[in-house]
């Protein structure tokens, strides 16, 4: 489902955030990509969705080639991002229905698409609300629609879970669960949750500094004794939790500086404390924009 | 799926939410229509109303069209931007169809300023008040694309007074207010730099109803080249920007 080999990116400042990654996903996996702030995770992740074009090495996702074929590879992946992408004033539906539209869907097609997935995520009440009046954990669940509603064969999901409350995290790994399952979809996602790499992935890929530095599934990797945590900390010599609030991302992504320490006290409304801003008049958190900022100046892509 | 599909999504999808918020189309005509209801009176005890209306107009474009990019920083703040770009639409599409809107947007706003106009005692030409509207929409295809673009580029937080400082000068250089040929030398230099003093001119002298003629002429040029600049501008700017 994913293959790339040597896949690098180094952005024009010179800036080698990816430096030779090698992949193999296969059909029908639940994958975790794992990694601290700046090891060139996100990077990845977008390259492999077609946000950033790579520099260097060959990829094929979904049957398609990322470099001479990205449209094909749009086609047939989905992709939610950290954030989501849910307008704010819009009638949420009328959204979807765009976004089913631009897959070639006739319209007819595309309505009736639309109600099969808010139906599938509970969401058929909510169609009709702007993205600004849904709380966290709904918003979520349409960010998961939009990503699905087109049906594609490949799932990306960038730290679907952050911010949310333990039911909803526990209820979206039963979706996730449920889409492999039912519908035999390849998922691939990042997290800075190890929990929820280990209950959920199959296999995981660990990133640092641009390279994978460990593979396999998660008992493989802790080998019986350690948690993923002792894993992680002896593979990268950091802890996932190691991580300054804030800290700047080396490679220019876009991260957010989230990790569990920061992350919010449960509660089901959510993502605005957490997660960048939802609210267009609301500032980003100065690390996220400067960042965003310095990606920019950097010729890097948002 | 074409381009022109992909385009014709986008812009309807764009329209529906400009219409829905009415408020918005009011308020970018708001200016030009004081300046036409509280100036209006004191310009024409020296000029007449075919030569204002379509300084208001430019005003408008400017006002407008111009800060048009604030709609893309919204949606690339909130994520929607980016999960457009990963559907297979044709992103040079996510752009035009957005930005014929926004052109839209601007030719319901032209066409209410010059309906009060009428009101007030303009008694332009018809046929050139269609021909100008038609450089309204070239001017507005041409001044979103390019608020796009800087949009895309800028410091998402600096856009909005920037853009909005940066627009005033434009708007005085074109002879909005009053035509240029009552200007000093230096500012009249300075005025023909700006492209929109010819496009002003022209609509001038289609509201007196003047079709052919050098200025005509120049002014139509000066926009069809000015679109293709800032459309080639902004579709680079934008692929650029999303890989």
């Amino acid at each position: 489902m994913i293959k790339t080999s040597a896949l690098s990116k180094t952005f024009p400042g010179g800036v080698a955030a990816v430096r030779g990654v090698d992949l193999a996903v296969e059909a029908g996996e639940i994958v975790g990509f794992l990694g601290p702030n700046g090891a060139g995770k996100t990077t990845t992740m977008r390259m492999l969705t077609t946000l950033v074009r790579p520099t260097g090495g060959t990829a094929t996702v979904a049957g398609h080639d990322l470099l001479t074929d990205p449209r094909g590879v749009r086609r047939r992946i989905g992709y939610v991002s950290q954030s989501g992408g849910i307008d704010l004033s819009n009638p949420v539906g009328e959204e979807l229905e765009l976004h089913a539209m631009l897959y070639g869907m006739r319209p007819a097609e595309a309505r009736e698409r639309v109600a099969e997935v808010l139906g599938r995520f509970g969401l058929t009440e909510l169609r009709d609300r702007p993205g600004g009046a849904l709380s966290g954990g709904q918003r979520r669940r349409f960010d998961l629609a939009f990503g699905l509603v087109h049906d594609p064969v490949l799932l990306f999901l960038d730290e679907p879970t952050t911010g949310l409350d333990p039911q909803s995290r526990a209820a979206l790994w039963d979706h996730i669960r449920q889409l492999r399952d039912g519908f035999g979809l390849t998922v691939f996602l990042t997290t800075h949750y190890l929990d929820e790499a280990d209950t959920l992935a199959d296999r995981l890929f660990v990133i640092d500094g641009g390279v994978i530095v460990a593979r396999g599934t998660p008992a493989e990797l802790k080998g019986g004794t350690g948690t993923l945590d002792d894993v992680f900390l002896s593979i990268t010599g950091r802890s996932l939790r190691d991580d300054p609030p804030g800290s700047p991302a080396t490679d220019g992504e876009p991260t957010t500086g989230r990790f569990l320490e920061a992350d919010p006290p449960a509660s089901s409304d959510f993502l605005g404390s957490s997660g960048p801003p939802k609210s267009p008049g609301s500032p980003e958190s100065p690390g996220t924009r400067d960042e965003r900022r310095a990606a920019h100046l950097a010729g890097g892509e948002r | 799926m074409s381009v022109v599909r992909d385009t014709w999504l986008i812009f309807r999808h764009n329209v529906r939410i400009s219409l829905r918020q009415k408020a918005g189309i009011i308020f970018g005509v708001l200016q030009p229509l004081l300046y036409l209801v509280l100036f209006g009176p004191l310009f024409v005890t020296i000029g007449p109303w075919e030569t204002l209306i379509p300084g208001l107009l430019i005003q408008v474009a400017l006002f407008s069209a111009g800060l048009a990019g604030f709609g893309i920083v919204m949606d690339a703040r909130a994520g929607v931007l980016e999960r457009l770009r990963v559907t297979p639409a044709h992103r040079v599409s996510l752009l035009l169809g957005r930005v014929l809107a926004n052109s839209l947007t601007l030719v319901i706003q032209s066409i209410m300023l010059i309906a009060v106009g009428y009101a007030f005692g303009l008694r332009a030409a018809v046929p050139g008040v269609l021909v100008a509207l038609l450089l309204m929409i070239l001017l507005g295809v041409s001044l979103a694309a390019l608020s796009n673009a800087i949009a895309l580029v800028m410091d998402p937080e600096a856009f909005a007074p920037i853009m909005s400082t940066a627009i005033v000068p434009l708007v005085l250089l074109s002879g909005a207010f009053l035509p240029m040929s009552m200007a000093p030398g230096w500012l009249d230099v300075l005025s023909r730099a700006t492209p929109f003093r010819y496009v002003l001119e022209a609509m001038r002298e289609l509201f007196n109803g003047n079709y052919a003629n050098g200025t005509v002429g120049l002014g139509v040029a000066v926009t069809v080249v000015l679109s293709v600049l800032c459309v080639v501008v902004g579709t680079r700017v934008f692929n650029r920007e999303n890989a």
